[in-house]
């Protein structure tokens, strides 16, 4: 039987955890089609990460490396995956949601001519064993459940934070294929230049487990501050409306909405934010919402599990306090 | 430069949307609809590029319906020169394979130095047109840029690429399919002038055998996936509003909550 693969986008020598996610659920769709479960790794000098991978299910671990995948490009990762696809012709191939997942999935579909359907919040198979999906549309109003044609490999990516992650198993070893891509400069199209990090070391807030956001009711940059020492205590990232954005309050990598991040925490708190359709597409699908907001009127209470109605500037570092007591 | 921009008619952000009775499409009565926010950022650099320029051609390119002309006349209203509109029952219904294909096809047959797109729909969310046109293309693509600025001689564009936790620099040879986000500047509104301007300007409709594709290629029958079947989102359950007399009482029920009964913190 065909296989089923994950690519394991990486970062810093490290696996996003939304490969481990999807690998965890992939496992039942393995044992249900009864191919075995690949990884694919791409880089150079990636072997390193093929164990961690093994212990979350993947029977085979794929290395592809070449000098001119050091960093990641659209166009040499592309070249890469597909001359591996065409050789090993799996079934499936799964990505993660995150922004490079989206980018090479989009043109891996295009180079293979086959179906792909993208941020997908639900993975299963139909009666025939093809891969089929649930995705939001329009800012997550409403699911769609997508099937494929017959176009093999179908594929997804899948929205980090939101599959259950399954517990890892050390003894597990995968087999670990090396593979040379044939990837020359010319193949990544692009040159990159540089890389400037605005984030620091903050974790991204499609990855975080608990965010703290602040919207126009923060009232300028150094509300944000006590929204900071939260986020501290709590272990979470600071997140922002697109009105604290735009007000040049905080950076645009902060913004949680339809035209900025989606995010799938654990815990979303919203201090000063209304909750406006364009702000709950971007976090409408966190597992446990907290609102604070001095309206009771605020749509964002119609959505919150936890809403607490007044002024945030008392709330906030008073439960800051509070959480600090508990630890 | 020929400048050519992929513009998408959407759903306007604040509709209702809801699928149809057999839920298998979505029932677009009554609702309105506007450019694709991330489309309106193409037009706005491409006029841009050919203002500073003071030369050029901005040629807009749309699949879909009869009524996606009104989004594209809005488009010429803010300055692009023409638009080819790919308008046929046989383009409907197409997935964003079948849409790239059928673009590429209709952009092959035109001069072009820079494509701009948006780097996603926001109907379908998919995240995909621009690369896989691209693709069709044998161009190189970045999506997702904040900023970019040609080289001198016009055959190279440096771009910033949003990624998680930073930007990347890099530089692309043209022609490109470049994709728009958020950051790259501020949309103008068309002017009254605009408006008037633009019902002038040529709005050339395109069928599917004047770009040389046939039926099966495109549409329904082209597809690589299919929506099977719409649902609403489950719904939430009501919340709960936290109790007290003072701020301090609320934040300390409030993390009492958490901590015993949501089992969050
Ligand atoms: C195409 C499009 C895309 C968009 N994309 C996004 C997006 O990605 N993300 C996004 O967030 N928005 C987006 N928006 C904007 C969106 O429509 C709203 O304008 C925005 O979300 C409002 O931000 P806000 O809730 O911070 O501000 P407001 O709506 O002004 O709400 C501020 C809230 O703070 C409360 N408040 C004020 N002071 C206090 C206090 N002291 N204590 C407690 N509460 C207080 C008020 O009661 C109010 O509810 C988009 C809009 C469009 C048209
Ligand atoms: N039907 C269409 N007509 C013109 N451009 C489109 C169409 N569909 C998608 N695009 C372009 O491709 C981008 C990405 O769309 P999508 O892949 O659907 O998220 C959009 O922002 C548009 O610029």
């Amino acid at each position: 039987m065909a296989a089923i693969w994950v690519y394991a986008e990486h970062k810093d020598g490290k696996i996003k955890k939304v490969a481990f996610e999807i690998l965890s659920e992939a496992k039942a769709l393995a044992g249900k089609s009864g191919g075995p479960l690949c990884a694919v790794l791409i880089g150079s000098g990636v072997e390193g990460m093929a164990a961690a991978l093994g212990s979350y299910g993947a029977q085979k671990v794929y290395c592809v490396e070449a000098a001119d995948l050091g960093a990641y490009t659209t166009g040499g990762y592309t070249k890469a995956l597909c001359d591996l696809v065409q050789q090993e012709k799996p079934a499936i191939v799964l990505f993660g949601a995150s922004i490079n997942g989206k980018d090479l999935s989009a043109r891996v579909a295009g180079r293979l001519g086959v179906g792909l359907a993208t941020d997908c919040t639900g993975i299963g198979l139909d009666d025939k064993g093809r891969l089929q999906v649930r995705r939001p549309m329009y800012a997550g109003k409403v699911y769609a459940d997508v099937v494929f044609s017959d176009a093999a490999p179908q594929m997804a990516s899948v929205r980090p934070n939101v599959l259950t992650l399954a517990a890892p198993d050390e003894s597990r070893k995968p087999e670990v294929v090396k593979v040379a891509a044939a990837v020359k400069s010319d193949d990544t199209m692009v040159a990159l230049k540089e890389v400037v990090k605005t984030g620091g070391e903050k974790v991204d807030l499609t990855e975080a487990n608990i965010i703290v956001s602040g919207g126009r009711g923060m009232k300028g940059p150094e509300g944000f501050q006590i929204l900071e020492e939260l986020a501290g205590v709590l272990g979470g990232v600071v997140g922002a409306s697109r009105a604290a954005v735009d007000a040049g309050w905080r950076p645009q990598s902060d913004q949680v909405g339809q035209s900025g991040k989606v995010v799938t925490p654990n815990l979303y708190v919203a201090c000063g934010i209304s909750g406006s359709i364009q702000h709950l597409a971007g976090m409408g699908t966190s597992k446990m919402i907290v609102a604070v907001n001095k309206d009771p009127e605020a749509p964002i209470f119609k959505k919150a599990d936890y809403g607490v109605v007044d002024d945030l500037f008392k709330i906030v570092p008073a439960f800051t306090q509070e959480v600090k007591k508990l630890q | 430069m020929e400048i050519i921009c992929c513009l998408k008619q959407v759903p306007d952000t604040e509709a209702e949307i809801r699928p149809s009775a057999d839920n298998t499409a979505i029932n677009y009565e009554g609702i309105k609809f506007v450019i694709n926010v991330y489309d309106e950022y193409a037009v706005e650099e491409a006029l841009k590029i050919k203002e500073k320029i003071g030369a050029g051609t901005v040629t807009i390119v749309t699949l879909g319906p009869e009524r996606a002309a009104e989004s594209i006349r809005t488009g010429l209203a803010m300055g692009a020169d023409k638009a080819a509109h790919l308008d046929d029952p046989a383009f409907l219904g197409s997935d964003s394979y079948a849409t790239a294909k059928a673009l590429a096809a209709a952009i092959k047959g035109m001069p072009h130095d820079l494509i701009l797109c948006g780097m996603r729909a926001i109907d379908d969310d998919a995240f995909q047109v621009g690369h896989a046109l691209a693709e069709f293309l044998g161009l190189p693509s970045v999506m997702g840029i904040v900023k970019l600025e040609l080289s001198a001689d016009k055959k190279k564009a440096t771009v910033h690429r949003q990624v998680e936790g930073g930007v990347e620099v890099l530089e692309v040879p043209l022609p490109a399919v470049l994709g728009a986000t958020k950051g790259l500047n501020e949309p103008r509104y068309p002017s009254l002038p605009g408006i008037m301007k633009a019902k002038k300007k040529e709005l050339k409709p395109v069928k599917v055998a004047d770009v040389g594709l046939s039926t099966g290629d495109v549409g329904k029958q082209g597809f690589k996936t299919q929506v099977a079947k719409f649902s609403l989102p489950p719904l939430r359950k009501a919340g709960k509003i936290v109790e007290g007399g003072t701020p301090e009482e609320k934040a300390g029920q409030l993390a009492k909550l958490l901590r015993e009964e949501a089992k969050v913190i």
